[in-house]
């Protein structure tokens, strides 16, 4: 319930950029067109009649995937968007992939071996992640890799194959070569989020009852590390890990911005240089499309992680 | 040579300014089948003991010197592999059975995973030995409830997982830290008794550590005394408890609230007894002191409360849960009235809507004739002056960054804007002499009190009004047995003095008996019987009472 609500809430931003960032016939026609006709088409698009009637027909073309056309490049925008979301798509599920496997995995080691020389390294190194700006790490992996080393390309997707609608990077060796710079980059600001707050949660479990006993009881430490404390970390980074990916896909306007990457940030950006806005607001439904889903799948990750939901619970003080 | 002998053990913890020694020279030893005692007052380190038995002390605490000797090896030295013995030789239980379980694993998992890190057995055999287990320490249909998460268990039947857990690889030597500690008296009883009984099917050595002189003396063979890492005294329960010989134990033992009868005032060893309160009269200047007619003060009527749960995708019915129901009684000015029971009884909850914490769902409260459940605006201000309250945890009830002067002032400020400030300072002071605290305190912050003398805190706290209801929401169960003794002592006092009523809401029957007038004893939020206290110690009607007073441990010195 709550998501429909956001999701309405979201359509009635989106719906006004077309009635309040400039006019919207005036982006469409030329200059020379009379205004007779500007009336008519006026008509024709429905423009004449009252705001609620209109935004009931957005909403209801939005829920169609029908946005209407770019300005710019005369064509669907649900096309345009099919044709970039795959390419969005590989790179947000290819940071987090990273971001959650390093970032769970650092943090469990800093948070067990809190005065390491090994963990202060990483969590300095980590430090830098959060305080340097996506866009300079993007460019000094660019310089690094690309221009020194010259072992990675500095832009674009590489060669990809169609499956479908689908087109994939990921079953080619350029592809996927492409696929590593723009997608650590845009992972490493999350990996270091991840980290902090495994460590944290990890050293804040390790104080606790159940675990002192597990010790009492001989249990291994592998098996306390990454059986009985991880799996009790979970529950909040599951939480921060959602909204993340979420952040994910608006982030990555950036890092598509310094690698090139034909996805949707990138076409965003182009369409705001144009003042493009059909694109612009799809691409705002689309997002909180992607926030509203992430938060379901997350409440079901809850039930899932952690039993004490799945039941009401029982105990009340008296 | 007894199974486990500890000589000359010392512990300290290095901290940056000094060396804090927790543990100096303790010597004893413990033989199978017994049951040995570890009884002290918070920091007298038999907890500590406990820990470095099995090598788990927290940071930095590290075992300065002596020995722990099992069999041939020496558990204090460094070299001995002491992680081979942790529940497979020695097993440790925890206090709180809420929080010694790993909440989102079964207690299946946790007990196969137990077993097979002992014992060579696949997963079959791991798991009949541990429906076995949960079989012998007293879980109805263990088979069925295997796949069960631990909160899905009552507290009690949770620490008797936590006991199944301990036993999995048949261990030699089994330490309770405070295992009852947590649970209400009945649950209690019944671990006391399957402790045991587990001592001797099994031929178990166990070192039960606790701060309850009442259990000691029920359940031990023998006992040791504690006082700040030092042994006081060691022997017989009877002999040690009965007639002590040391200073510590005498004064110990008599401040523990007895069971069979009833005390004026807690003899306060060292200290002078009885000088109570020549010096606390100040705050009568300012009290409207009436005389108590014996009148109703405060007269429920019909009270109940259900709580509905809610929430986003609840699974499951949505059940009310009646936390309280039905309930009517009625409290005289003047008077220590008690509610007593078991977690779960409603106590707490008829208490927070005395005071209009929470909302009644039906039924009346009248206060000096006035139904409290409708009042707002004024009325309801100058009612909340006339009533204040004690809660249980001295270290959540105080804002940890005020001063203690502004905590105290903070209600008087309310509820009387226009005192000057030299005024209320002046008040501040009587106030905290009225609870036998320096003036000095108020400048002070909470943190750096004890947690007895927070509660003294929370007292003055609540006089500030001048209420004529104190409403004592488990006042002590947080505190020592001598301090316990100190506040129950001032609590008297100051009724007596101040013409105070008292709502004195309590799980522990001694403590109620000592400090009540009449009693209510309370049920799954029902009320069973209410009777004078003395009538009521001495020939419980209703069954449930009875089976109270019973399943309480007995404390006969």
């Amino acid at each position: 319930m709550q998501s429909v609500g956001v999701m309405l809430c979201v359509a009635l931003l989106s719906f006004s950029l077309f009635n309040f960032v400039g006019d919207p016939i005036n982006n469409m026609v030329g200059e020379e067109t009379s205004t007779e006709e500007r009336a008519e088409l006026r008509e024709t698009l429905g423009l004449n009649d009252p705001i609620h009637i209109q935004f009931g027909r957005f909403v209801v073309n939005a829920a169609q995937f029908n946005f209407g056309k770019s300005y710019q490049l005369r064509r669907p925008v649900s096309e345009l968007i099919a044709e970039r979301m795959p390419a969005t798509l590989e790179l947000v599920i290819a940071s987090s992939i990273l971001a959650l496997g390093f970032g769970v995995f650092l943090g469990v080691y800093t948070g067990i071996n809190r005065t390491g020389v090994l963990s202060n390294i990483i969590l300095f190194v980590s430090l830098a992640g959060v305080s340097l700006p996506t866009f300079v790490i993007g460019i000094l992996f660019i310089y690094i890799f690309a221009v020194i080393l010259g072992v990675l390309p500095s832009f674009g997707r590489g060669e990809v194959v169609q499956i479908g609608f689908w087109s994939t990077g990921l079953l080619t060796a350029s592809g996927l070569k492409a696929l590593i710079l723009p997608s650590l980059t845009l992972s490493l600001f999350q990996m270091t989020y991840i980290i902090r707050l495994v460590r944290a949660e990890i050293m804040e479990i390790l104080q606790t009852d159940y675990i002192k006993f597990a010790r009492a009881r001989g249990i291994s430490n592998r098996s306390i590390y990454f059986g009985h404390a991880l799996r009790n970390s979970l529950i909040p980074v599951v939480t921060i890990a959602g909204i993340n990916i979420g952040t994910l896909v608006a982030f990555s306007i950036i890092t598509e911005t310094v690698f090139q990457w034909p996805g949707m940030g990138f076409l965003f950006i182009q369409a705001v240089k144009f003042v493009d806005i059909p694109i612009m607001s799809a691409y705002l439904v689309f997002i909180a499309l992607v926030f509203v889903a992430i938060n379901f799948i997350v409440d079901i990750l809850y039930f899932l992680i952690d039993p004490r939901l799945r039941t009401k619970s029982e105990n009340r003080d008296g | 040579m007894d199974f486990l002998e500890i000589t000359n053990l010392n512990i300290s913890y290095p901290t940056r300014r000094l060396l804090v020694a927790a543990v100096q020279d303790v010597s004893f030893s413990v033989r199978k089948g017994e049951i040995l005692g570890l009884v002290g007052e918070s920091g007298s380190g038999k907890s500590t003991i406990g820990r470095a038995i099995l090598g788990l002390l927290d940071e930095p605490g590290k075992i300065e010197g002596g020995t722990i000797q099992l069999e041939n090896h020496d558990l204090a030295d460094p070299a001995t592999e002491i992680s081979s013995f942790r529940g497979k030789r020695i097993g440790l239980i925890f206090q709180d059975p809420q929080t010694s379980l790993n909440p989102v694993m079964t207690i299946g998992e946790q007990l196969i995973e137990t077993i097979q890190t002992h014992l060579q057995l696949d997963a079959n055999e791991a798991r009949k030995r541990a429906v076995a287990l949960l079989d012998d320490v007293g879980i109805i249909n263990a088979d069925a409830r295997f796949n069960d998460y631990p909160h899905q268990f009552s507290g009690g039947m949770r620490q008797r997982v936590v006991i199944a857990l301990a036993l999995c690889a048949d261990p030699d030597i089994l330490i309770a830290d405070e295992p009852t500690t947590a649970l209400d008296v009945s649950i209690q009883s019944q671990i006391l008794a399957l402790l045991q009984k587990l001592k001797a099917d099994r031929n178990l050595a166990v070192i039960l550590i606790t701060h309850d002189m009442a259990v000691i003396s029920e359940v031990a063979d023998r006992v040791v005394v504690l006082k700040d890492g030092r042994i006081v005294e060691m022997g017989a329960p009877a002999a040690v408890l009965g007639t002590p010989s040391q200073t510590y134990t005498k004064s110990l033992v008599s401040s523990v609230p007895p069971t069979d009868r009833r005390i004026d005032r807690f003899p306060i060893m060292g200290a002078e007894q009885n000088h109570a309160a020549d010096h606390n009269l100040k705050i009568l200047n300012r009290w409207q002191l009436q005389k108590n007619t014996g009148a109703s003060l405060v007269r429920v009527e019909a009270l109940s409360k259900s709580f509905s749960s809610e929430g986003f995708m609840r699974i499951g019915t949505n059940e009310p849960v009646h936390a309280v129901r039905n309930v009517s009684f009625e409290i005289r000015e003047g008077e220590s009235f008690g509610l007593v029971g078991e977690s779960g009884s409603g106590k707490s909850t008829i208490a927070k809507m005395i005071v209009r914490l929470i909302e009644p769902t039906s039924g009346a409260i009248f206060f000096e004739q006035d139904d409290i459940t409708t009042l707002d605006g004024p009325a309801l201000l100058a009612f909340r002056r006339k009533i204040q309250m004690v809660f249980q945890d001295p270290y959540s009830s105080l804002n940890g960054r005020m001063k203690i002067k502004n905590i105290i002032a903070e209600p008087i400020l309310h509820h009387n804007a226009r005192l000057e400030r030299a005024d209320i300072d002046h008040y501040v002071d009587d106030l905290l002499a009225a609870v036998d605290l320096p003036a000095s305190s108020k400048e002070r912050y909470p943190h750096e009190f004890s947690g007895g003398q927070r509660q003294r805190i929370s007292i003055a706290r609540a006089l500030a009004t001048q209420p004529k209801l104190l409403v004592c929401d488990e006042p002590t169960s947080a505190l020592d047995v001598s301090i316990q003794a100190q506040i129950l002592n001032l609590l008297k006092d100051l009724q007596e003095k101040l013409g105070l009523t008292i709502l004195f809401i309590s799980h522990d029957l001694p403590v109620v008996r000592q400090m009540c007038d009449r009693i209510a004893v309370l049920k799954d939020g029902a009320v069973c019987e209410i009777a004078a206290a003395e009538q009521l110690f001495a020939s419980p009607e209703h069954s449930y009472s009875q089976h109270l007073l019973n399943s309480m441990p007995k404390f006969q010195p």
